[in-house]
């Protein structure tokens, strides 16, 4: 998970809050540019099939063109998005798909909703900038309706980028945003390590840290055993020997050290979170949450 | 031992299997679809599913394993796109939008729809009286790609021409057709997706649309031949413009929950009409594109004057009984509209 992650949460009908992640801006235009490459590449092969066929049949070849690419352009986004439960090609490849904001079924409204805008928001530009060379014939009001609708195109296309959420018009218009979806693998459980019965811990020693401290920890120790990781593993213990003042600093054995501590660490804090004690991170301390503590004096 | 164990990790030993079976149902779902799994696997979906959930929260608030947490978490989410995604399959999904939720969109954005219909009229009106009386002003009103030499300077022979022609030559106007159809359907789409920045462009939109259809009429009026040109926009234009008067009645139903959300914040209005705004520009192409038929086919087969006019007007009363009766009955209808 990146660390500039934007998180929300969607509400199930069984009331029970799930936590997604926001699209990143590239992934979402990457995925629009995988769509659009599918759409493009199916478009010219169809119109080389036709160029061909059209020596025979005539004009009627432009017209099946002119028809087709207007169904593959937004029908495109809306059988996908409907058939693979808010995901398209592009989506499926960078892992994004659509959800409901409000968390109900996506309806097929919603999806038709986001992608009709899509007209506006990619279609109508590049036809509008392909088109404008050809100034010459076109009329001065054409003109002026062209450059205005190019501005008001922009404002469109960069919509994602000023809001918080990231939608974009359609979205907006659909009630859908657009989040990560990938599957996290579920990993062995760290605390079933042998190596960490090694030690045993006062609780003061435990005392020091927090939830977010202990879930850092979690993070370092199931990093790929790279060079790296273990220099960083061994900065950690130290700083984490210090805090705790562990007399016989010599004797200890880096790796079975750090995977005690943490078994001992989740375990304290655990248990305290079932007394109703959740301790944040290593700020929140107890005389701070006076009020929430009942057994503080 | 086994007291030794915490309370998240013997909590995880209960569960851990219906997840894994969760887990590999929701990945089958998802590679080859649902109609993949068995009935008895579909049987046991829902619970495993709801027991997933229930495992979240429990996970929530006990334990503190950042990695069970993040499993648990993305696979309530996977799971809960399989069960709650769409569900109804494309011929249902077909017959319930157009016995029911496209006309009752209609009737929904009535006063919006007769707003756009007016500023259409209206537009056509002005164009066909300035262009009338200052032939020059016709270049403006209208692209030429869209006159093909119906211009203020043809003769009456040549718009004849273009009026009747005949069935041998289609192939021109069926490409013709097309285009049409394309720009129509966008106009309409524009109209709809403008709305959200209050309706302005919608009304310009509208009335320079309008413009153009009436320099058009000018034109031919000016050779007398305003009966036979009606005639010729008529066989599908009363399908084509109703279309789009739809689509800019959309367009104004957005802008109405803009300018006035009542007691939502703006963006929920906007989701709250978008999706019936949806339903009516889904419909309207739909009829964009019987307009291109009738224009493409219709309009060179039948060549009569007081034919076309016929099919033109049946067709305006057909879609008004259909707007005015479908869907009224039949019980409540199950789809969600925000407003």
């Amino acid at each position: 998970m990146a660390t500039d992650a934007v998180l929300r949460s969607v509400l199930t009908p069984e009331g029970v809050p799930i936590g997604v992640e926001l699209a990143d801006h590239g992934a979402r235009a990457g995925a629009l540019l995988v769509d659009l490459l599918i759409i493009v590449g199916t478009l010219i092969v169809v119109a080389v099939v036709f160029l061909i066929a059209a020596a025979v049949a005539g004009n009627a070849a432009v017209a099946v063109f002119f028809i087709l690419s207007f169904f593959l352009r937004c029908p495109f986004f809306m059988f996908f998005e409907l058939r693979w439960r808010g995901q398209t090609p592009g989506k499926r490849m960078f892992k994004l798909r659509v959800v409901d904001r409000r968390g109900g079924a996506l309806s097929p409204y919603a999806v038709a909703a986001r992608n009709l805008t899509r007209e506006v928001e990619v279609f109508m530009p590049a036809t509008l900038l392909l088109m404008q060379p050809g100034t010459e014939e076109v009329g001065a009001v054409d003109n002026l309706l062209a450059t205005a609708a190019l501005v008001w195109l922009a404002i469109f296309a960069l919509m994602p980028l000023f809001n918080r959420d990231r939608l974009r018009v359609g979205d907006m218009i659909a009630g859908t945003w657009v989040v990560r979806s990938e599957p996290v693998a579920l990993l062995r459980d760290l605390t079933t390590d042998p190596a960490s019965r090694r030690y045993r811990f006062t609780k003061a020693q435990l005392d020091v840290y927090g939830i977010a401290e202990l879930q850092v920890l979690e993070k370092l120790l199931r990093q790929p055993k790279t060079q790296t990781t273990r220099e960083t593993k061994r900065d950690v213990l130290r700083r984490i020997l210090d805090k705790i003042d562990w007399p016989d600093r010599e004797a200890v054995d880096g790796p079975a050290f750090l995977n005690a501590y943490y078994a001992a660490l989740r375990a304290h804090l655990e248990q305290r979170a079932l007394l109703g004690d959740r301790r944040v991170d290593k700020h929140d301390v107890a005389e701070r949450r006076g009020a929430r503590d009942p057994t503080a004096p | 031992m086994s007291e030794d164990l915490l309370k998240s990790f013997r909590f995880r030993i209960e569960r851990e299997a219906k997840w894994r079976e969760l887990e590999a149902l929701i990945r089958r779902a998802e590679e080859d679809g649902l109609r993949s799994l068995g009935a008895d696997e579909l049987l046991r979906a829902p619970g495993l599913y709801r027991a997933c959930m229930s495992s979240l929260s429990v996970a929530r608030s006990i334990s503190f394993d950042a990695n069970l947490c993040a499993y648990l978490e993305s696979l309530s989410l996977r799971a809960y796109f399989v069960v709650y995604g769409v569900r109804a399959g494309f011929g249902q999904l077909l017959a319930g939008f157009f016995r029911r939720d496209f006309p009752r969109a209609v009737r929904r954005t009535g006063w919006a729809t007769a707003l756009s219909a007016l500023l259409l009229l209206g537009g056509a009106a002005t164009g066909w009286t300035v262009t009338t009386q200052e032939p020059a002003w016709f270049e403006a009103f209208v692209d030429p790609a869209m006159a093909q030499g119906r211009t203020p300077d043809a003769t009456r022979e040549e718009l004849e021409a273009a009026i009747f022609r005949r069935p041998g030559a289609a192939d021109q106007l069926t490409a013709f057709a097309t285009f049409l159809f394309q720009h129509n359907a966008r106009v309409g789409m524009l109209c709809f997706a403008l709305g959200a920045v209050f309706g302005v462009p919608v009304v310009l939109l509208l009335f320079y649309n309008g413009l153009g259809l009436g320099a058009i009429c000018a034109v031919f009026a000016g050779q007398g031949l305003t009966v036979d040109f009606l005639a010729w926009l008529a066989i599908h234009g009363t399908t084509e413009l109703t279309a789009i008067a739809l689509c800019g009645g959309a367009g104004f139903h957005l802008a109405g929950a803009m300018i006035n959300p009542g007691r939502r914040t703006r963006l929920a209005a906007l989701r709250d009409t978008g999706r019936t705004v949806a339903t009516l520009v889904v419909g309207a192409v739909v009829m964009l594109f019987m307009a291109a038929l009738l224009e493409g086919l219709g309009r060179q087969l039948v060549t009569d004057t007081s034919l076309r006019l016929g099919i033109g007007a049946a067709m305006l009363v057909l879609w008004g009984v259909y707007f005015v009766l479908a869907g009224r009955l039949g019980g409540e209808g199950t789809r969600q509209h925000g407003d």
